[in-house]
């Protein structure tokens, strides 16, 4: 279980980017968070594994406070949690069983790292993993030969290699095209649901957030301002969390011709 | 329809390289100022100059044709600047990797940074000449110091272009393996090193080339290599001598250029 | 239980194939053997080499306090090693310009150009300032011309193959358009080939200059003028707390050149 009590952070002494946010995630449900850019969903998601340093407030995962840890007991608690990044951020020059059995860095030894002598169990693990998201075949070709679909399911077979208690993705499908995001929500989906495990999902679109997950919560200039079912999920929610801002990806207005952007003279 | 008369002529200039005409010609007058103050402040001997043409006939037909006679000094001498190039450049890469994250701004810590920064800064001020007289100084005459020399050389020169290719590197994939909860060493090796790979290596072959080059110069303060027979041969007046080591030098360094350039295609 | 075992046994992964790991151990091999052979032949007394840390702070020792005996004879060397760079850069740009010229595919006039343009080139960068000073010096005899014609004939090879990378690289475009309207071969020039290389020269110059300041701190070593002079007589008469002084006044000096290189830079380009 993830339980975020008031989580505020600010950058110097500006207008703080996240404003007191609470929020409990509990057993295996696929959470989507949705809001402008800005709004602080992604800070929000790096603060939980301290990729950026909360200033106040308290992040606890399965009891364990997350907030003030420090060198070898922040590195195991972030073996636990797992994450998916919009970029990729593969070892491009590294391949693609490289990149995969990089999840479990934070399991290996030094000496296992380097020489890349993973234990049995792991290579078993990683080929499994990959052949359910249909990459196995490309488990020896470098990272970056391989398309954005691609690369982002190798990106999720690595988080899925640290056996996580929790799944963070943010903004998995903003580099890819309509239907390869598609394919990767339907697979983060069915994975949750498979592995038993909570993911907590970025996401810009709207539509595929209805689709794919079971709770949307809505940031708003750094303050949480819905969090409920998607069926609940509204043109005022929407309204309320993009606030006049045309979100170019939704697909709910209820006028039709509204939502089309430019070429009117 | 009468026609209109002719519009006076419109003038056009090409706007100068600087606006500013004070500042234009400033820097002209400036510039030739300069010239002429320095050429002025300079010691000419011109009495020993003008004797300088009749010398350099006497010099040059003295060192034509190129003798090879003493080759095997000449080998000797290669073969030591040779061995000094190499173990040169393999102390100075391996020792650049560290000094090189030490300077980088976006992996060490401040204090490091500094630290690194100042102490490859420091090795890049000085020529090798310098440094090589005062190895020589230090620890004797002979291919030691001629290493010495040539791995700090290597250090300042790799260690700064690799610390720049540091800061540039994708920080995204930094932050993946972060994120799994990897140390801070391991996440050198897996997301750092790979992309600074080819760089580096690319590097260290233009720096073994650079160092057979240099090799040849330290030797001429006494830091062996074929250097110190270059100079031995010019302080005996053996032009011809000398002019056949230079033309070698010359040799191996087109041929050392051309190979590393070729094994740098081959492993890109 | 055997299935298990035949699942796994299947599932092998290794990075590197056999043949790309024989590849690797014999390059590694043929290196070490390599260093070996050098470390074993070289002719260096190994019982100095382990003493060589003591020495060389045995000699820092001795190099400090750094003394300001003669600073005014220092600081006029410092000058005059800066005029000799500046000049000779100065020089070298009428002299490399034309070789440049002749030396990129694109713009020179026959086949024979080429050659030369390239042999020029060649021999300029093969031939390290240092040498070329020491021939000078017994040419000329010792002093600053010496130093000059050292910096001048390196510098060339230098600027020359840069500027001719920079012509070969430029957009032929204009060059076809001027030539289009009937420009004569010097025009077409001006007008197409000029302006497209000008921040590359300007670059060029500028590092070049900011090297050359290096190098003619040492041309003195060898008797070419310039600070180098005093720092060979100053080692030569053991006066190692002036040697720190001549060291600590080269830094500053390269130090400010390295300053005035990025000022240009960034206020030209």
């Amino acid at each position: 279980m993830l339980e975020i009590t008031n989580l505020v952070k600010r950058y110097g002494h500006s207008e703080a980017v996240l404003k007191g946010l609470d929020l409990k995630v509990e057993g295996n449900s696929v959470v989507s968070i949705v809001g402008a850019s800005g709004a602080g969903k992604s800070t929000m998601l790096r603060c939980i594994n301290r990729l950026v340093e909360p200033t106040s407030g308290s992040i606890k995962l399965n009891g364990t406070e997350l907030v003030n840890l420090k060198g070898a007991e922040l590195r195991r608690a972030r073996r636990k949690i797992g994450m998916v990044f919009q970029g990729f951020n593969l070892l491009d020059r590294l391949t693609v069983m490289e990149n995969v059995l990089a999840g479990r860095l934070g399991y290996v030894s030094f000496y296992q790292a380097i020489s890349r002598r993973y234990p049995p169990a792991d290579i078993e693990r990683a080929f499994v993993l990959m052949e359910r998201v249909g990459i196995a075949h490309y488990a020896n070709k470098r990272a970056d030969e391989l398309s954005g679909g691609e690369r982002q399911r190798v990106g999720v077979v690595r988080a899925l290699m640290q056996e996580p208690d929790v799944l963070l993705a943010d903004e998995p499908t903003a580099s890819l095209d309509p239907r390869t995001s598609e394919q990767i929500m339907m697979l983060l989906q069915s994975l949750a649901s498979e592995l038993s495990l909570p993911v907590l999902i970025n996401i810009h679109n709207v539509a595929q957030a209805k689709t794919y997950t079971e709770r949307i919560v809505g940031l708003r200039h750094g303050k949480m301002i819905f969090d409920g079912q998607p069926g609940d999920f509204n043109k005022d929610a929407l309204d309320a969390i993009y606030g006049g801002i045309e979100a170019p990806d939704d697909a709910i207005t209820e006028t039709p011709g509204t939502a089309v952007e430019g070429g009117t003279p | 329809m009468t026609p209109s008369n002719p519009p006076t002529p419109r003038a056009w200039k090409k706007p100068p390289f600087i606006a500013n005409p004070l500042l234009r010609y400033g820097l002209l007058v400036m510039t030739v100022g300069y010239l002429v103050w320095a050429f002025g402040s300079l010691p000419f001997n011109w009495e020993r100059i003008s004797e300088g043409l009749p010398r350099a006939a006497r010099i040059f037909s003295g060192g034509f044709p190129p003798n090879l006679e003493r080759y095997e000094l000449l080998l000797t001498g290669f073969k030591e600047s040779f061995q000094i190039a190499i173990l040169a450049t393999l102390l100075g890469v391996l020792l650049s990797i560290p000094f090189a994250v030490m300077a980088a701004r976006n992996i060490a810590p401040l204090p490091v940074y500094l630290l690194g920064r100042s102490i490859i800064i420091i090795s890049r001020s000085f020529h090798p000449v310098i440094v090589a007289i005062l190895f020589v100084a230090a620890v004797g005459f002979g291919p030691l110091a001629g290493i010495l020399t040539l791995t700090l050389y290597s250090i300042g020169f790799v260690g700064k272009l690799l610390a720049e290719e540091i800061e540039e590197i994708d920080w995204g994939q930094v932050e993946a393996m972060r994120s799994t909860g990897a140390g801070y060493l391991v996440t050198l090796f897996y997301a750092v090193f790979p992309q600074i790979l080819p760089r580096q290596v690319g590097l260290s072959m233009y720096q073994l080339d650079s160092n057979l080059r240099a090799s040849a110069v330290v030797g001429i303060v006494g830091a062996g290599g074929i250097g110190g027979t270059l100079m031995n041969a010019f302080g005996r007046y053996d032009y011809d001598f000398a002019f056949a080591i230079l033309l070698v030098i010359i040799a191996v360094i087109l041929l050392s250029e051309g190979i590393s350039g070729w094994v740098r295609k081959k492993i890109w | 239980m055997v299935d298990r075992e035949q699942l796994l046994a299947d599932r092998i992964w290794q990075r590197y194939d056999r043949k790309e790991r024989l590849i690797r151990y014999a390059a590694l091999l043929a290196t070490l053997m390599l260093v070996f052979w050098a470390v074993r032949d070289i002719d260096i007394f190994w019982p100095w080499v382990w003493d060589a840390p003591n020495q060389i702070s045995n000699l820092g020792a001795r190099m400090w306090p750094p003394s300001a005996v003669g600073l005014s004879g220092i600081l006029n060397a410092l000058m005059e090693t800066v005029h000799i760079a500046t000049l000779a850069t100065f020089l070298t740009i009428f002299l490399a310009l034309p070789v440049a010229y002749m030396a990129a595919q694109n713009t020179t006039p026959n086949r024979a150009c080429l050659w030369l343009g390239r042999f020029i080139l060649v021999s300029s960068r093969s031939v390290n300032t240092i040498i070329w000073a020491l021939l000078f010096v017994a040419i000329f005899g010792p002093g600053v011309l010496a130093g000059i014609l050292a910096i001048v004939f390196r510098s060339i090879g230098f600027i020359g193959k840069l500027m001719g990378e920079a012509i070969e690289e430029i957009d032929r475009r204009p060059v076809e358009a001027m030539e289009a309207t009937g420009a004569s071969k010097a025009k077409v020039v001006a007008y197409a080939i000029v302006p497209q290389v000008m921040p590359a020269f300007f670059a060029i110059v500028v590092l070049r200059w900011d090297i050359n300041i290096r190098e003619s701190t040492v041309l003195g070593l060898v008797g070419a003028g310039g600070i180098g002079v005093i720092l060979q007589g100053a080692i030569d008469t053991f006066a190692w707390p002036t040697v720190a002084t001549i060291l600590i006044a080269i830094i500053v000096l390269v130090l400010l050149g390295e300053a005035v290189t990025s000022l240009l830079r960034s206020k030209v380009l």
